[in-house]
This record gives C-alpha cells, sequence and structure tokens, in this order.
C-alpha cells in the first residue's frame, strides 16, 4: 500500500522514460508524441481541455489532420484508428492519455 | 541737368507695361510732383517724358547698378558665337587601336534649350489613316461621310489582300486523340479498433508492472561487471534461451499432443498392433496371415520409390526410410526419413539428400548416428541429435568416393582408435571402408571385386564387377558376403585385401540381397531377380533350399526370433514368409499387401515386436503383423538356448540333403 505510493512517486519522476502502455506508432513519431503530450499535461495540469487541445493542434500540424486526443482519470473507450497512429500512455500516477488519427 | 537726371532714372527704370492707366496717370502725378519740386522749367521735356513714360512704367530694383554717364554711354560690343559654352572641350576617348587616350575635336554644339512633343499626326501616314478609319467606324452609326467610310473600308481591305502569288494559306488538322474518363480511388490507410480502460486502479498496476520490470533490468545490469560485449552476448543468450525456452517447450507439448492425436485416429490399429492375435490361424493348419497395420507415407516422398529400410535398436518404434530411385533414368533428389510405430502420420526427422538414397545403416550402439549411401557415389553420415539436416560427415569432395552408386553400407566395430567407421560397397565394384576422423571421412580401399571372366583382358579395367549386397557375419565379423550383379556371391573376409576366400554361383541375374543367418555361423540367405531365393551352407557349394517365386525377389530377410524363419518381397507386391522348421518346400504365407503394380522392395523385421515392415516404389513403408503361425518358436526345444535348436535342425536339413544328393 504505502510503500507501494511511494516507490511509484519516486520513480514517476523519470515519466518520459516510461514506455506507453500501448502504441503502434514508429520510434520517431511516438517519442515526439509522448513528449509533446508530458509538455501539455504539465502546462495545463488543471484543465484537461487545454491540454487536449494543444496537443490535437500540434499533432495536426505535424502529422497531418484529424487526431483525436483523451486526457482524463477515469474512462473507457472503444476507437477505430489508422493503424501505426494510436499511443495511449499514462501521465503523472493519475492521468491517462489516448491520441490516435482517423479522419 | 534735371532732364538729364530725370532721364537717367527713366531709363534704367523697369518698365510695368501691364499697370493700368488710372494707376500710371497716378505714378506719372507722382512723378510730376517730382518733377514739379525740382523743375517747371522742364515742362515741356517732363510732358513728352510724361506721355513717353505713360507708355511705360518703370520699377527699380533695390540692387540696380547706379552707373555714370560716361559708363551709361560706354559701347561693350557682345559677340555672337555658335558654339555651346556648356558643351565640354576636352573630351577623351581611348582608341584601342593605338592603345591611348585621344582627344576628340569635334564636339556636338547643340543645346536644346525647349522641347515639347507635338501630338499632330500626317493625315497621309499609316498612323493617320487608322486614325481616321478608326474615326469613321465611330461615326459610321450617325451615317456621316459615307464615301469617306467607303475609302477608308477600301483601304482596309486593301491592306488585307496578300500577294497571290507569294502566299499561301494551308490549314491542316492533325489528329485528336479521343478522350477517356480515368477514375481511380485510393486505399484508404488501414485501420484497427483499440478498446481499453483508463481508471486509477489500471494506472497503477501498470506502473508496478514496469517497476518490476526495471529492477529486473537493474539486476542483470549490476550482475554483470563485465566488458560491454559480454553484456549483450548475455543479455543475446538470455534471450535467445527465453525464446528456446518457449518454443521448445511448446514443441513438446505439440508432439505429444500430435502422437495422442495419432493414437486416438489409428486406435483400432495400435491395439491390433499390441494384442490381436488371428484366432483363425489355428484353423488354417500351417499357414498364417499378415494383417495390415500402419502405412506411412509422406507427401514430399510421393515421386521417390523405397530404397532401404532400417530398424533402430536402441528405440524398436523408430526405423529410417531411404528414399530414392531404381531407374537409371529416373534419378532425382533422395530422401531420408525417420518414421516411429507412434506417429504414423508425419516423419520424426527429415533430411533431404542431392540424391536418391541407395542404401542406409543404423549403428548398433550408437543409434543416433546412420550411415547413408546414395545414387552418386556418396556415402554420408548423419547424426540425429544435432538439429542440423546436413550430414555431419560427406564424401562428397574427397576422394576415393564411389564412381557409381553405393549400394550397401554396413557399420562396423570401431576401429583400434575408437573411430566409427563403415563399409561399403558399390556398383564400381569396390569395397571401401570409411573412417570419421574428426572432420572427415577417410577412406581405405578393402577389396576389389573380382571381374568376370566372360569380359575380354583389354576391358577388365574398364567394366567393374557390380556389386549390389553386402552383410558380415553375425559373430565372425571380419568375414562377410557381396553379391554382385551377375549372380556370384562372393565370400571375403576383412584381413585378405587381395582376393575373395570363396565363389558361389549363386543365381543367373542380379543378387538383391545377401544375408547371414543371425543364429546359424554357417548359413545364409540369398535371392535375385531370377526368382528364386536360396539357403546356403557356406562350407557347401551349392545351396541347400531353393525357392522359386514366380517373380524377381527384391529382398529377403530373417526373423530374429527364429533361425528357420525368413521373409521375401517380390515385384508383383507379395510378401512371402517361409519357416523351414515347419514346411520345408512351401511358404506358409504369400500375401498380396500393395495394391496391383506396385513393386515392393525391401522387407524388415522389428527386432522386438512381431511385426514386419515393407516399403514399395510409391514411398510408402506398410507395416504387417504376423500371426501367431508365422511366429511359431520350436515346440520341442523349449528348455535349450534357441541357436542351438535350429543348428540341430539344419543339420538335419543337411541330412535329408546329403540323403537327396
Amino acid at each position: 500500500g504505502a510503500d507501494d505510493t511511494e516507490e511509484k512517486t519516486q520513480t514517476i519522476d523519470p515519466k518520459h522514460i516510461f514506455p506507453p502502455q500501448h502504441t503502434d506508432m514508429p520510434e520517431e513519431m511516438r517519442v515526439e508524441t509522448m513528449e509533446l503530450c508530458v509538455t501539455a499535461c504539465e502546462k495545463f495540469a488543471t484543465n484537461n481541455e487545454s491540454a487536449a487541445k494543444m496537443i490535437k493542434e500540434s499533432m495536426d500540424k505535424k502529422f497531418g489532420s484529424s487526431w483525436h486526443v483523451v486526457i482524463g482519470e477515469g474512462f473507457g473507450f472503444e476507437i477505430t484508428h489508422e493503424v501505426k497512429n494510436l499511443l495511449y500512455m499514462f501521465f503523472g500516477g493519475g492521468l491517462a492519455v489516448c491520441v490516435w488519427k482517423c479522419s | 541737368m534735371g532732364n538729364e537726371e530725370m532721364n537717367q532714372k527713366t531709363k534704367h527704370m523697369l518698365q510695368a507695361p501691364n499697370v493700368n492707366s488710372h494707376q500710371k496717370a497716378a505714378v506719372a502725378k507722382g512723378v510730376k510732383a517730382i518733377g514739379k519740386k525740382k523743375d517747371e522749367e522742364e515742362g515741356l521735356d517732363t510732358a513728352e517724358g510724361e506721355e513717353w513714360m505713360q507708355g511705360k512704367t518703370l520699377v527699380k530694383p533695390p540692387d540696380q547698378l547706379d552707373l555714370t554717364e560716361a559708363e551709361l554711354n560706354e559701347e561693350i560690343t557682345r559677340v555672337l558665337k555658335a558654339s555651346n559654352p556648356n558643351a565640354p572641350q576636352n573630351v577623351v576617348r581611348y582608341s584601342f587601336k593605338e592603345g591611348c587616350y585621344k582627344p576628340i575635336v569635334f564636339v556636338d554644339q547643340m543645346a536644346i534649350h525647349f522641347e515639347l512633343e507635338g501630338n499632330l499626326v500626317h493625315k497621309e501616314s499609316d498612323e493617320g489613316r487608322r486614325l481616321m478609319a478608326k474615326q469613321a467606324e465611330v461615326d459610321d452609326g450617325g451615317g456621316v461621310e459615307r464615301p469617306d467610310n467607303v475609302a477608308i473600308k477600301a483601304a482596309k481591305r486593301e491592306q488585307k489582300l496578300t500577294n497571290q502569288f507569294n502566299f499561301n494559306e494551308r490549314a491542316s488538322q492533325t489528329l485528336n486523340n479521343t478522350p477517356r474518363d480515368i477514375s481511380c480511388q485510393t486505399e484508404p490507410p488501414p485501420r484497427a479498433n483499440f478498446s481499453a480502460t483508463a481508471n486509477q486502479w489500471e494506472i497503477y498496476d501498470f506502473y508496478v508492472e514496469e517497476l518490476q520490470r526495471r529492477e529486473k533490468s537493474k539486476e542483470k545490469h549490476e550482475g554483470q561487471f563485465l566488458n560491454k560485449e559480454e553484456d549483450k552476448s548475455k543479455k543475446k543468450m538470455i534471450q535467445a534461451e527465453t525464446q528456446n525456452d518457449d518454443i521448445s517447450q511448446l514443441a513438446k507439448v505439440v508432439k505429444i499432443i500430435e502422437r495422442m492425436v495419432n493414437q486416438n485416429i489409428f486406435d483400432d490399429v495400435a491395439q491390433d498392433f499390441m494384442y490381436f492375435e488371428d484366432a483363425s490361424d489355428e484353423f488354417r493348419g500351417e499357414k498364417g496371415t499378415l494383417l495390415p497395420l500402419w502405412t506411412f507415407q509422406y507427401d514430399k516422398a510421393k515421386s521417390l520409390s523405397v530404397t532401404a529400410l532400417c530398424w533402430n535398436h536402441k528405440y524398436n518404434d523408430l526405423f529410417a526410410v531411404g528414399l530414392g530411385s531404381h531407374e537409371f533414368t529416373q534419378q532425382g533428389g533422395g530422401m531420408l526419413l525417420f518414421y516411429t510405430l507412434k506417429n504414423p502420420s508425419y516423419p520424426e526427422f527429415i533430411f533431404n539428400t542431392a540424391s536418391g538414397v541407395m542404401c542406409l545403416d543404423i549403428h548398433e550402439h550408437l543409434s543416433y548416428l546412420v550411415a547413408v549411401g546414395l545414387y552418386d557415389g556418396c556415402v554420408a553420415v548423419y547424426n540425429l541429435k544435432k538439429k542440423t539436416d546436413q550430414p555431419i560427415y560427406n564424401s562428397r569432395a574427397s576422394s576415393g568416393k564411389h564412381t557409381s552408386a553405393v549400394m550397401q553400407v554396413k557399420w562396423q566395430k570401431d576401429d583400434l582408435d575408437s573411430n566409427h567407421n563403415f563399409i561399403s560397397v558399390s556398383a564400381d565394384g569396390r569395397l571401401v571402408s570409411w573412417t570419421l576422423v574428426k572432420h572427415e571421412l577417410v577412406f581405405t580401399e578393402i577389396i576389389k571385386l573380382p571381374v568376370i571372366d566372360t569380359i575380354p583382358d583389354d576391358l577388365k579395367d574398364v567394366i567393374p564387377t557390380v556389386g549390389t549386397s553386402l552383410d558380415f557375419h553375425k559373430q565372425k565379423d571380419y568375414s562377410f558376403l557381396v553379391g554382385t550383379e551377375h549372380g556370384k556371391i562372393h565370400k571375403g573376409s576383412k584381413y585378405y585385401s587381395s582376393k575373395f576366400l570363396e565363389k558361389y554361383d549363386a543365381h543367373f541375374m542380379n543378387v538383391t540381397r545377401v544375408k547371414w543367418n543371425p543364429f546359424h555361423p554357417d548359413v545364409f540367405i540369398s535371392c535375385g531377380w531370377d526368382w528364386m531365393v536360396k539357403i546356403w551352407d557356406q562350407t557347401m557349394k551349392s545351396p541347400v533350399f531353393t525357392f522359386e517365386l514366380k517373380t524377381s525377389v527384391t529382398d529377403v530377410a530373417w526373423a530374429p526370433y527364429s533361425s528357420t524363419v525368413f521373409a521375401a518381397v517380390t515385384t508383383d507386391g507379395k510378401v512371402h514368409v517361409f519357416d523351414l522348421n515347419i514346411n520345408k518346400y512351401e511358404a506358409l504365407c504369400q500375401q498380396k499387401v500393395v495394391s496391383k503394380k506396385t513393386k515392393l522392395f525391401n522387407i524388415e523385421f522389428n527386432p522386438v515386436h512381431p511385426i514386419i515392415i515393407v516399403g514399395d516404389d510409391r514411398g510408402h513403408v506398410t507395416s504387417l503383423k504376423l500371426s501367431p503361425n508365422l511366429r511359431k518358436k520350436p515346440k520341442e526345444k523349449k528348455g535349450q538356448d534357441l541357436p542351438k535348436g535350429p543348428e540341430v535342425e539344419i543339420a538335419k536339413m543337411e541330412q535329408l540333403l546329403s540323403s537327396m544328393r
């Protein structure tokens, strides 16, 4: 319980090294996207919507149109995504970010 | 003087012609006043001056020069020149011809003071006419000046008419390609579905897993303070091991399941194999039957024919099948397959060989070593323990390999250096011993088959005696028998390399198999294409027993459980089983085991179980169970050892024969 959470908080620091929960993106794209998500979530720590907006707009610019971003603490989802354009990762111990492309 | 003074003033005064006469009068009055003040005597002059002055008004600039009269009357000459004072007088141009600067004398002296471009156009000029034509067009609506219009139009046409002699108008139209509609639809990028739940506990679980993984990798890192390369290699090994473990574990499981499934499918066959004893044998008297069990076939071996069979001594359910072709004209690749009775649907081991397999032998003690003789004269040794499908030894490139098909190979006991070795006989008439020394096969020629008498002397070296079969004595393993294509059987010894000990005129045609009796030291059996199966005593020149089996006999084998039982296969697909103890003249069983037109080529008894396997020319191996009648052990001699039993029997036979002689 407590020890585990302590461990968790200790190792949350190097969060950018954590591998994502599920992804089928190519290496470069994945790294860039993860960094972008981390930046956005840090910047808009209180407002998920703005963070999602920032991520979505940057992704659209960089990788093409029609990206979708969901950020939250508790949700289930079923999505259809273009192959090699999905990233599902956790951030900061309590936030889940799902990014996918589908036109 | 006053006048002159007045004149001075008036002369040097500027005139102002546009001033009103009223003003003039005023000025004049002003002047007059001055004049009046100065001199009334000069009234007339002043009146004249007034009149003159009334015509012009003079304004004196403040900075005008005041000159004396003398200076005023001075004549100043002015010269007018045609030269332009502003034009440069010392223009110099570089002359390339002379290579120096030269002054130009004649300089343009024209100075343009004013320039104004006019917009008048001559009526007769082109531009004038065009303008007039335009005007005429504009005026056309009004109908003004029609004759002028006509003239203008005529002028226009005149201009357009080109000389008919010099100019030609020609027009052409290229072929227009028919337009086509092509539409295309690109494939949309592939899509996939994905679903997950994002909860606090999911996130927590994931983090915990990740931590564990990290710790493991940290341990691995800490545990190995070696070179980076070693680390990497160890990591690779660990990975490979884990991979191997997974796959190999799976392979084991799969194998077991495969065998289980096979057993289920062939359940009745397996039951027969173990327990079935044909009860009807009691009613048949001496005769017995063969019960067909499993058939072993391999898809890729369909075009090949079975050329060799051999049971494995250690694992009694494993046997080897050599596949190739007996036909000279139809040579292709070959195969070496290993089947087990536990899995009749697929071979356990598969080896592909470059040319057809003609013979094989499994080592007696080391049952993973298999020697194979190929149609192209090579011999190869395979190690079943190794995972590769390449032979561990191959005589392909080495010298001394046979120049013709290898007909038989037999393993020998390890030599003095405890190297494995085997002996091969081939169609080039040589018996060669091969020793497995480290990584190569070393050959030693043992003996060359004697040349046939009928061949003329000068060809004796060229035409070899084709050896077709080879067998070594069970007890005295230096003694061996070789069968030839011409029907002779030669007995030789490993210690004699120049000559054979004995020659038997066995058959009229090819001797297909010669085999020592597993029990009796003097008896051997031979069979050939001349339809005969003969049993010999090595001390006698003529056979003890002769059997004729209506077609070419391709193989014969002694039963391992009795010295008087043997079986033969023929090209008409029949298996003949004999027991000399019971019937000296007839087969106990003559049974057709394969479909028509399939030839049987090989037969082998299983060392333990009462089954035989036969190989045919379609690449199939059929297993048959011997009915009890065929497996009778000599009844009277229960208490004694078997070998002695038959010996007594053969002694009895010899007596019979000698009585027949």
